[in-house]
Formats: C-alpha cells, sequence, structure tokens
C-alpha cells in the first residue's frame, strides 16, 4: 500500500507496488492525461512532476512514492493558464496533441525554475521528449514566449 | 451526385480479384484505366460513397446559438477538425467562438467518404462544405424573413444573426434555428457562396486549434484513453516474423498472476491477410501494467513460417540484383533510351538503397470494444472508420448494422491508423470475454515489430549527357515490395497508384526515358506511410538530377530547373499514369512551371549560392505529389562525419488555402520527419524479426536535431478559391530527404545513395 499526493489530493494505490506511476494513473485513478508512449523513459509522453522534478512515470514504479506529491497535466494549472499552457495555444503548437501533455510538464519545469531560457536549454531539456508530427520548432518558440511571459508576470508557484 | 457503392467499385473490377471493395475502402486509391470507364469519374466521385453536402448532416444549432459542426475526417495532427469547422462557420456566417466541432462515427451512408488518406479531406470536402454552411445559412434567412413577413432577399446573415436592414430588426441564429432546420434544404444550384473577399476564416492566420484547450489541459481522448465501466485491459503477443503462428504456449504462470483475468489465442490469419489480426496470444487483466506483466509470463513456442529468413541486408542484394537487370516489366517507355544512351557523350549511373520505415505514430493504436445485446461499439484512433466497421462486423459475426466505430482523436497516424487489425483484436477478445469492454494496447515493442511497414527500394538510375552536358537518355528500375502484397497473392509489381507516385508522371523534360520495374517479393507487412512510394522515387530523382548536374559540371538548381524545362502542362495518362492521385487530368495537370517556381523559391529562401563555411552545404530538390508542388532547400553542416541541419526552407504550391497556419505546420513537421529519415529512421530485419524495438533503437528526431531554422514559403494562387486544391499533410515530406543528401554531397563530396546516413560518413 503506497499513499501520495496526485494534484493536491490524498490518494492510495494496494496493487502491486511494481506498477508504474503511469499506469495507476491512466488505468487507477483516471488521469489519462499522462501518456504511453515508449514504457523505457525514451520518449516524454508520460511526464509528470514529481516532487517538482519532471518524471518519467513509465518507470516509475508508484510503490517508490510514498508520500510523494505527483503533479499531472490535469493538476498544472487551475485553469489551464499555466504561461506554458497559454504560449502553447497562442503559438498553435500541437499537431496530433498527443505528446504535448508531456512537453508541456517538460517546459513548465524548465520554465518554472530558470528565470531565462536559452536555445542550449531548450536543446537539452526538451530533447527529452520526443514529437512524431515534428512540432519542434514551435515548441522551441512557445518555451521562450512562456518563459518571457513569466518573468514579466510572476507565476502562482513563484507567489505562493 | 455520385453515391458509389463498394459493391459497384467492385463490380468495376478495378483490381480484379484483389479483395477490391476493400482496397478501395481503405485506400479509395486505384482507379481503372479511362478506356475501360464509360463515364470518368474522379476526386470526391470516384471516392466510395461519394460525399455529402446536406447541411443536416453536418450543421446543428442549438437554441443557445452554439453551431455544433460535425467532422467527418478523422483527426491526426493535420488540423483537419479545426479546418472544416472554418469552411463551415466561414459560409454560414457564424462567429467562430460560438462554433463547436464534433466528431461523427463512422457511417459513410450518411456523410459519404470518410478515409482519411491521401491528403484530400479538404481537396474533396471544401466546396461540399461550403454549400452546407451556405444552405445552412439561406435557411436561416428564410426564417428569418417568414417571421417578419418580408422577401428573403432583404435580409442577411452575418456575425450569428439575421438582419433587417429596412427595419433594424435582428434575430439571432439560435432563435431561428428550430424554424430554419424545418425547412427543406435548398436546391444546390440556388445556393449562393461567398465571394472570397468577405471570407472571415478561410484562408485567414489567426484561427485556435479547436482542441487546443483539451490538449493544453490533458482532457483529450485518444484511442489510448477510452474508459468504460467493468473496462478489462489487453496486450497480445504477435507472431514475432510476419506469417508465424504459435507452435506451443503454456499460460500457467501468466494466469498465476493475480489479476489476469484470461488468456486468449487469437488465430492467425491466411495470407494475404489486408487488415486482420496476425494472431498469437492475448492477456486479459484488470490494468494494462499486469497485462504485460502477464504477456512476459507467457510460455510461447512459435512456428516462424514462410518469412523465418528474411534478412534485410541479404534482401537489399536481392533487390539490387533485381534492379540490375534488364528483365523487369516496362512500365513507361518514351523515344529510345537504349539508342540514345549508346550515342551519349557521358553515362551516369547509380542505385539508391530506402529502407523500412515504421509510421510510429506517437499513440501506438490502442482501441475499445464491447458488446452488448449482439451490438457491438468500438472506440478507436482509425483512420478509416468505415472499413473499420465492415471488417469488425465480418470478424464478430454481426450485420454491419449492429457496429458502430466512434472514432476518437488519433495520436497520430501516417498511415498506420488506416489499418484497422488492432480494433479487430480488441473485438474478438471483448467476444471472448462475453461481451465485456476490453481496451486493447499495443507496446511501443508491438509497433515496431508488427507494422505495416514503408516498403523498402532500390531505385537503378542511367542516364546519358550530350556533348553539352544535357541529359538526353534517362533510365528509371525500380525493385521493391508492393502494398498490394497484403490485399492478394503477392503480385510481386508495384500497383499503378504506386508507380504513379512521382515514377510514371515524373515530369522532368527529357526526350528519352524508360521505366521498368522488376519483381520483389515482400516478406513483411507493407503499407502505406505518409507520402508512400513518393519517398523512394522522389529520393531516386532527385539525387539523381544533382548527380547529372555534377556530371555536367552545372549548378545544381540550374541543371534541376532545366531538367524541369520550358511551362507546360501535362497530361499524366499520356505518361501512362493512370491515377493521376484520382483526379481528373483536364483539371489536374502537372505545371511544370509551378514546379520550377517552387525550385526557386525554395532557393531564394535559403540564399541559393552563397559563399559556405567548410563543412556547410546546401543542396536542392523539387517533387510533384498528391496535385501539389513541393520544393526544399537544406543547409547542412558535418563535422566528424556527424551530420546537422541548421535550417531548411521549403516552398509549397498547393492552390488556394483553407488553413494556412496548418500548411505551414504540415510543412514543418513534413521537414522533421525528413530530417529524421535522411539522418537516422530504419527498421530491419534478421531472422524474419524487426530488429529494432522502440525509440531507443528506432530513432526519431528530437529537439536538438530538429533545424533550428524552417521557413515555409507559399507560392502560387493562394487566394484561387474557384480553383481545385491541392493536398498537404503528405507532398512536403518527398523532397526533404535528397534536399538534404545533395546538401551533404555539396559539404563532402560524398554522394549518399543508401538511406540512412546514420554513420556513413563517420571515418
Amino acid at each position: 500500500m503506497v499513499k501520495l499526493v496526485i494534484n493536491g489530493e490524498e490518494r492510495q494505490f494496494d496493487g502491486d507496488q511494481d506498477t508504474p506511476l503511469l499506469w495507476v494513473l491512466r488505468d487507477e485513478m483516471g488521469l489519462t492525461g499522462t501518456k504511453y508512449g515508449c514504457g523505457i523513459a525514451a520518449c516524454g509522453a508520460c511526464t509528470v512532476h514529481i516532487d517538482g522534478a519532471p518524471s518519467f512515470a513509465c518507470v516509475t514504479p508508484v510503490g517508490v512514492l510514498e508520500g510523494a506529491e505527483v503533479t499531472t497535466i490535469e493538476g498544472l494549472s487551475e485553469k489551464g493558464d499555466h504561461p506554458v499552457q497559454e504560449a502553447w495555444r497562442d503559438l498553435n503548437v500541437a499537431q496530433c496533441g498527443y505528446c504535448q501533455a508531456g512537453q508541456i510538464m517538460q517546459a513548465a519545469a524548465l520554465v518554472d525554475q530558470y528565470d531565462t531560457v536559452t536555445d542550449e536549454d531548450i536543446d537539452a531539456v526538451m530533447s527529452a521528449n520526443l514529437c512524431r508530427c515534428g512540432t519542434y520548432p514551435r515548441i522551441r518558440a512557445a518555451v521562450k514566449q512562456a518563459s518571457a511571459a513569466k518573468s514579466g508576470t510572476p507565476t502562482e508557484a513563484e507567489t505562493q | 451526385m455520385r453515391n458509389s457503392s463498394i459493391i459497384n467499385v467492385s463490380r468495376r473490377g478495378i483490381l480484379g480479384g484483389m479483395g477490391a471493395g476493400a482496397f478501395v475502402l481503405a485506400v479509395g486509391l486505384p482507379r481503372p484505366g479511362r478506356a475501360q470507364e464509360e463515364e470518368p469519374d474522379f476526386g470526391r466521385d470516384a471516392m466510395p460513397n461519394g460525399w455529402r453536402d446536406d447541411p443536416k448532416i453536418f450543421i446543428a444549432i442549438a437554441e443557445d446559438g452554439i453551431v455544433t459542426v460535425t467532422c467527418h475526417r478523422q483527426e491526426m495532427g493535420q488540423g483537419v477538425r479545426t479546418s472544416i469547422g472554418m469552411v463551415v462557420a466561414d459560409e454560414l456566417g457564424a462567429e467562430w467562438e460560438n462554433v463547436r466541432v464534433t466528431q461523427a462515427p463512422g457511417d459513410e451512408e450518411k456523410y459519404g467518404n470518410q478515409d482519411t488518406d491521401g491528403s484530400r479531406s479538404l481537396r474533396h470536402h471544401f466546396m461540399p462544405l461550403r454549400r452546407a454552411g451556405a444552405a445552412a445559412r439561406t435557411m436561416l434567412e428564410q426564417a428569418a424573413a417568414d417571421q417578419w413577413g418580408v422577401d428573403v432577399s432583404e435580409v442577411k446573415a452575418e456575425g450569428h444573426k439575421v438582419s433587417h436592414a429596412g427595419s433594424g430588426k435582428s434575430l439571432g441564429y439560435g432563435e431561428l434555428a428550430a424554424a430554419a432546420m424545418d425547412l427543406e434544404v435548398p436546391a444546390r444550384d440556388s445556393l449562393k457562396l461567398k465571394d472570397p473577399s468577405e471570407f472571415r476564416y478561410i484562408g485567414k492566420n489567426s484561427i485556435g486549434l479547436v482542441d487546443n484547450m483539451d490538449i493544453t489541459t490533458g482532457t483529450t481522448t485518444y484511442g489510448i484513453d477510452v474508459r468504460r465501466d467493468g473496462m478489462l485491459y489487453a496486450v497480445v503477443a504477435r507472431p514475432p516474423v510476419y506469417g508465424g503462428t504459435v507452435k506451443s504456449l503454456d499460460d500457467s504462470a501468466a494466469l498465476a498472476i493475480e489479476g489476469v483475468e484470461k488468456v486468449v489465442r487469437i488465430e492467425p490469419s491466411e495470407f494475404p491477410t489486408e487488415f486482420a489480426p496476425l494472431g498469437g496470444v492475448a492477456v486479459i487483466a484488470r490494468n494494462t501494467f499486469l497485462a504485460m506483466k502477464g504477456r512476459d509470463a507467457l510460455q510461447i513456442e512459435w512456428d516462424d513460417g514462410p518469412n523465418a529468413d528474411y534478412d534485410s541486408e541479404a534482401y537489399h542484394e536481392t533487390l539490387s540484383q533485381a534492379a540490375n537487370s534488364s528483365d523487369g516489366k516496362v512500365i513507361r517507355d518514351e523515344g529510345n533510351y537504349d539508342e540514345a544512351a549508346a550515342g551519349a557523350a557521358q553515362t551516369v549511373e547509380a542505385e539508391y538503397y530506402i529502407p523500412h520505415l515504421a509510421q510510429a505514430p506517437m499513440e501506438a493504436p490502442a482501441a475499445v470494444v464491447e458488446i452488448k445485446d449482439g451490438q457491438a461499439e468500438a472506440w478507436a484512433c482509425v483512420q478509416a472508420p468505415q472499413v473499420t466497421k465492415l471488417r469488425l462486423a465480418e470478424r464478430l459475426g454481426l450485420e454491419e448494422s449492429a457496429v458502430k466505430v466512434n472514432v476518437t482523436l488519433l495520436g497520430g497516424g501516417f498511415g498506420r491508423k488506416s489499418k484497422p487489425d488492432f480494433v479487430l483484436e480488441a473485438g474478438i477478445l471483448s467476444q471472448a470475454m462475453d461481451g465485456t469492454p476490453v481496451k486493447l494496447t499495443w507496446t511501443r515493442e508491438d509497433d515496431i515489430h508488427h507494422s505495416y511497414y514503408h516498403t523498402v527500394s532500390v531505385e537503378k538510375m542511367s542516364a546519358g549527357l550530350d556533348e553539352s552536358g544535357k541529359t538526353i537518355a534517362w533510365r528509371h528500375r525500380t525493385a521493391a515490395p508492393t502494398i498490394g502484397s497484403i490485399f492478394a497473392p503477392d503480385p510481386m509489381q508495384k500497383l499503378p497508384l504506386e508507380l504513379g507516385m512521382g515514377l510514371l508522371n515524373m515530369p522532368l523534360a527529357i526526350e528519352n526515358i524508360r521505366a521498368e520495374n522488376p519483381q520483389a517479393p515482400a516478406h513483411v507487412r507493407i503499407g502505406w506511410y505518409r507520402s508512400v512510394s513518393n519517398i523512394p522515387h522522389a529520393f531516386a530523382i532527385q539525387s539523381f538530377a544533382a548527380e547529372l548536374a555534377e556530371a555536367a559540371g552545372r549548378d545544381q538548381k540550374e541543371y534541376l530547373l532545366e531538367l524541369i524545362g520550358p511551362a507546360r502542362e501535362i497530361d499524366p495518362t499520356n505518361q501512362g499514369d493512370v491515377w493521376n492521385y484520382g483526379e481528373n487530368p483536364d483539371v489536374y495537370p502537372i505545371d511544370t512551371g509551378r514546379m520550377a517556381a517552387v525550385v526557386e523559391a525554395a532557393a531564394d529562401g535559403i540564399e541559393w549560392g552563397r559563399e559556405m563555411e567548410e563543412g556547410r552545404g546546401l543542396g536542392i530538390a523539387g517533387h510533384y505529389s498528391f496535385v501539389s508542388y513541393v520544393a526544399v532547400a537544406a543547409e547542412v553542416e558535418v563535422v566528424d562525419g556527424e551530420v546537422t541541419v541548421p535550417r531548411v526552407s521549403i516552398a509549397i504550391d498547393c492552390g488556394a488555402h483553407v488553413n494556412p497556419d496548418r500548411i505551414r505546420s504540415q510543412m514543418e513537421g513534413a521537414v522533421i520527419m525528413g530530417v529524421g529519415q535522411a539522418l537516422m529512421t530504419e527498421v530491419t530485419f534478421a531472422e524474419g524479426r524487426a530488429v529494432q524495438d522502440n525509440f531507443d533503437t528506432y530513432l526519431i528526431p528530437r529537439m536538438e536535431q530538429a533545424p533550428k531554422r524552417i521557413d515555409v514559403h507559399f507560392v502560387g494562387s493562394d487566394a484561387a478559391y474557384d480553383r481545385p486544391l491541392g493536398g498537404v499533410g503528405e507532398p512536403g515530406l518527398p523532397p526533404v530527404v535528397p534536399a538534404i543528401t545533395n546538401a551533404v554531397f555539396a559539404a563532402t563530396k560524398k554522394r549518399i545513395r543508401r538511406l540512412p546516413i546514420a554513420d556513413q560518413l563517420r571515418s
């Protein structure tokens, strides 16, 4: 049995403790915003925040998460208004959209953590997340736009 | 309206005994030779079940004024839900913030053709959907005029309301909806479409995607996201070799796992397998993880069957021998190649190899099926819901009317999801569980191991140049397994539609041309992958054009333009291409002037001819496909044998624009997919098995490998809405790879003739 906090809510899971967080979220909790893409930490579609750090839910056994705080795309912001989400919509980043939850969670952690984001930062961090449609140029632009927006307007995380 | 039924299409014998109905349904591609047709029809008229423009099918207006547009084409990233919404809303005079888009289930009787492939959703449905919007607008105007007792000519609909200038009265669409929808739909020829100058959404850049909020907050539903009460989860162990079967099975360890509910054998399908499941052993469990754990615990001995020895390296040699023999079927013959080549001042030969590829959409195939009271219902990420419904009904022993296929969003498609084998698997498993809803998930390994692979090919090119360096003789031999092999006993020869993808309709101005197609057997499931046979044909033709320029000592771009020749319109049927992407060659001839214009635009965009640093080079390629014209100019940098593509300029002429932002995004995506195909993407086979497993070995580009700069250039009459539209989803891809490899030559003097480049340039 493991108890953890998912999007601010206390949850527990008493099944196989080896179950990757991904399948607990999707199949057991009904939080299908976090996607399956590879199961081996190679594509980033399953990116969530665990205690604030971007993590691959597909290779994280739920049993190690006792007391952890997990944030998924559904809980990134209350109204879908994290600067990264807004920039994503503003620039029509998505094509099929499937990888974008993972992209957004990865980008949100990057933007929240650093005051400025360079092309090199984007290459280094966002290369963890695959997109088969090829939305990378717009992801790059959206990360920069979100970073600029954030430095102008403090995010919720900063004001807390 | 043409309303050709499946039966009619089959009866015409397009593919003889090849399961024609299914093929046409799924691919919608082959069209009989014109001579066989009494009344040839083309484009949307030739598609199974045709098209509809009845506003009552596509448009619903609620009392609160919310307009709901039903999208009957599948969304897989091309933006069709947004684009169809724009088209209908614009003609309807609706306010965009009051427009919603809902997805149609598979029902071609009602909606007309729904196969979302071939880059034709807007090409075929732009005009019918405009008419649907205009008809509904006319009905709203009539309803208002009736209410006010004035002549309809005195009222005007726009901005989500109908106004009467004389009295200053107006009524909102919501207030008029009930009365309007009771009216008869006006006759098609009475409709007044908007003048393009009045468009508010069509052709405009500022429209946000209808699914933007859901995508950015994680509330979308893809096939893998569907949840039903009491649903169980399944994965399948499939024969690792195409055509293999289960020799023995021990499922005791799997069944011992708590949460594993059942192990089910799925019968193998006989060749040709078409869209039938490959067979194997399914594990059904309480969640996906337990199903996968159960599958890992299965002890299966496989009989690998007839393809046990398939080895892609050895097969490369087989194809090469075929492409170097003169036994191939002659498929195009103009002038006298042999004579011209014999008299040439210089001859050039080159052989190109293009490997198997897997579409690998980020969402691997997934579907839910449940069966209740003899009715099966599926929720699935399918490009072709109608054939999904037909095949599911057949496999489950149900009437077509007892099967419903709901279409979710597709997490990428690229051709893979035109084939509903995975939905059939889910149906079989639900049936095995007495109708309990079962979600069938393909793991990434399943996807790479059991794709409908892009074919593998060897393209052997030969040419003769005269003393001035002009190409006077051109021979193209293409050897590749055919898509036809999944629909019929392997015909070993490319289908007309495959040959019509850039080979028969190759528009270069050369007097003596011959094309030959030697036989090539298939050893894996061959399917269509974004832009299909245009990939090998464009790579070979555009690489070879650059090689000829080099042999002639000429600038690559200038020589390519010379090969394209003077501006002229070519009827592709005169070159043996009876297919022409299903379109009327009189309406859609190949216009070499448009081809040359995109080449110029792509070149200008990359500043062709500029001085390059050491290790850098520029390359260019142009290709006509899906009745659109695209050229790409690429800049590469090669350092220690490592190729990067910092900058790409891509120019497209696809006729008039409906959703320019989505044309741009398709070009951007095509460039990045092409960078992968040039640099890293490949599936190889050994002992019949795919060697790559997952994204750690099946490589596609990441952010750091994507060009930092991609400039998209629009060429041509982007506001000529009275002229036919071109395709957008696929035509961006074919010229990307040869532009990159031609640039590699410019940078290194090394010619890439085998894809991907991988470590070929490392010493």
